[in-house]
């Protein structure tokens, strides 16, 4: 059976060919990059020093 | 007409105890409780007379067939916001207070959080200095087990439980697409009948479901739960048990997840999806499917032999929203701004999905939680596989402010913190949850047990009182809040409600 039509109420679905050419990133781009690196730099501090233990340990009974 | 959707959520939160030797996580989750309550409030007891997990909507009841799920030993306080905090399994979880609005129940479930961090603190104070209780708002522990967050919705008993099963089942498939929590990794046999390679999901629970309707919550879980309990009036209500869901942190990913779920069952009381069939082919399969597909490209395979990807399944249902908002009004959400509100969102989270996903980085757990993981793999040059991104996937969900990923992602906010503070102790005003919070608040110490459903008052010399409330739209602020401010006893409350 034909792929049922959607009516999608948006731009069409992206274009591959046209991400690819993309312009550079803009300023918001930028931005929200510095902010992504910076968030990397503190990551450290929040993960657990051992993570391999850490994660090992975390072990739940089902519940509900 | 759909009557309005009072909803509320059920959270078990995941518990880590460190350095207790000799703890197991029913202990731990006592320990909260009973931190928790002892700083706040003198603490009323559970009710459970009219608990009834067993009950099937399908209409057969299944007595002995399964465990009892209620341990009546075990911590349980209701709370002065109408909440119930308690020991369920081996998790402390926290029921919100019934809510009238999805917005409402963002900041109430989001008091729930507070509540938790709390009691954490609570619980520091009689632990040793290098002993602590850590909890988790996640679903899973990255080993198989799985631990719930259900959601509750008010129905008309009149709807047939098949129709709610048919048309519900296509949302519950695909809306994971905005209120996923993520996962890095998965922990069952996928669709394709391989166990990997799957790097990241957009659902915690997606991987838990067997079934596509039953009764279960433990084991082969269902898409649509058949748990008949209404704690209300069972001839005129329905209580919808979804445990389908991921528990969120994201204020919008919540806001949606009960909003869009709210007014889509608002339309399948009103019958509105009669003209529009969206049943999927294999359901069980789609939900796997759809929770591994992070291209949202792939196309689901629908009952009627065609295909539609998720994000092209939600448009439709968007579609029939406002149609439906158009032509019977919002009132069952919430009023004609709530609504709009609603569909404003909802479209713009479908936009973002299908256009420039960082724009959503700052509403959706899923969609921030794999844009950091994924950049810090990148800049290690890590493998998925090294623990390191698993233990960043579960610090997102640690509920210590100090501790938590998500606290530092600057999430887009529904609530202020002062509102969330006053949530903590304050009920909701719009439902029967304004009169239970409210006698906590006043009368502690004469309520001798609370159910969602009554009160019983002990006055002393007196037969124990029960004060039915069958209905949940009854007994709010607009009903009572004079009544509470005209009695200085509760005998008084008690002999002007007649009981």
């Amino acid at each position: 059976m034909a792929q049922r039509e959607v009516k999608k109420r948006t731009a069409p679905a992206r274009d591959k060919q046209a991400e690819e050419e993309a312009p550079p990133q803009s300023a918001k781009g930028e931005k929200l990059k510095a902010e992504l690196d910076e968030l990397l730099d503190e990551i450290d501090e929040v993960l657990e020093d051992n993570a391999e233990e850490f994660v090992r340990n975390y072990v739940q009974k089902g519940g509900e | 007409m759909a009557i309005p959707k009072v909803c509320g959520i059920e959270t078990e939160y995941g518990i880590q105890a460190v350095n207790l030797p000799e703890s197991n996580p029913i202990a731990a989750s006592s320990i909260l409780v009973n931190a928790y309550v002892a700083q706040a409030q003198k603490k009323v007891g559970w009710d459970f007379e009219d608990e009834s997990p067993g009950r099937d909507a399908r209409g057969f009841a299944r007595e002995g067939a399964m465990p009892p799920e209620i341990e009546t030993n075990l911590a349980n306080a209701v709370l002065t916001n109408g909440a119930r905090f308690y020991v369920d399994h081996a998790h402390p979880e926290l029921s919100t207070p019934e809510c009238a609005t999805a917005r409402e129940l963002v900041l109430w479930d989001k008091a729930g959080e507070r509540i938790l961090a709390l009691a954490m603190a609570a619980a520091s104070r009689v632990l040793g200095p290098d002993q602590e209780i850590v909890v988790y708002k996640n679903n899973s522990d990255g080993k198989g087990n799985s631990y719930g967050c259900h959601e509750n919705y008010l129905m008309d008993r009149s709807v047939p439980f098949s129709r709610i099963v048919q048309q519900v089942t296509p949302h519950f498939v695909t809306r994971q697409i905005y209120t996923g929590a993520g996962k890095v990794g998965a922990e069952t046999i996928g669709p394709q009948g391989a166990r990997g390679p799957v790097t990241f999901q957009i659902s915690q629970r997606a991987d838990f479901f067997e079934e596509p309707v039953g009764l279960e919550t433990t084991l082969k879980r269902p898409i649509v739960n058949t748990r008949d309990e209404p704690h209300a009036d069972p001839r005129r209500y329905r209580r919808l048990h979804v445990i389908v869901g991921d528990a969120n942190l994201a204020e919008v990913a919540t806001f949606l997840k009960v909003g869009t779920t709210a007014l889509v069952l608002s339309m399948v009381e009103d019958d509105f999806f009669a003209k529009s069939d969206l049943s999927i082919a294999l359901p069980v399969r789609a939900i796997h499917q759809v929770s591994r597909d992070l291209s949202l490209e792939e196309p689901i395979e629908m009952a009627d032999g065609g295909t539609m990807t998720a994000v092209d399944v939600q448009w439709e249902m968007l579609a029939l929203a406002r149609k439906y908002a158009q032509s019977r009004g919002m009132d069952c959400v919430g009023g004609a701004d709530a609504g709009e509100e609603l569909l404003e969102r909802w479209e713009a989270v479908l936009e973002g999905l299908e256009g420039d996903r960082e724009d959503l980085a700052r509403s959706l757990d899923w969609v921030a939680k794999y844009r950091v993981i994924d950049a810090y793999r990148e800049r290690h040059g890590l493998d998925w596989a090294d623990r390191k991104l698993a233990a960043l996937d579960l610090t997102y969900h640690d509920v210590r402010p100090a501790r938590s990923l998500f606290s530092r992602l600057d999430m887009e906010r529904l609530t202020t913190d002062d509102e969330v503070a006053l949530a903590v102790t304050e009920p909701p005003g719009s439902t029967r949850a304004y009169f239970r919070g409210r006698c906590l608040q006043r009368w502690a110490s004469s309520v001798a047990a609370a159910n969602w459903d009554s009160l019983v008052f002990d006055l002393g010399s007196d037969p124990l009182r029960r004060i039915p409330m069958m209905d949940p739209l009854k007994g709010t602020a607009a009903h009572v809040a004079t009544l509470f401010d005209e009695c200085e006893t509760p005998a008084e409350l008690l002999a002007r409600l007649g009981a």
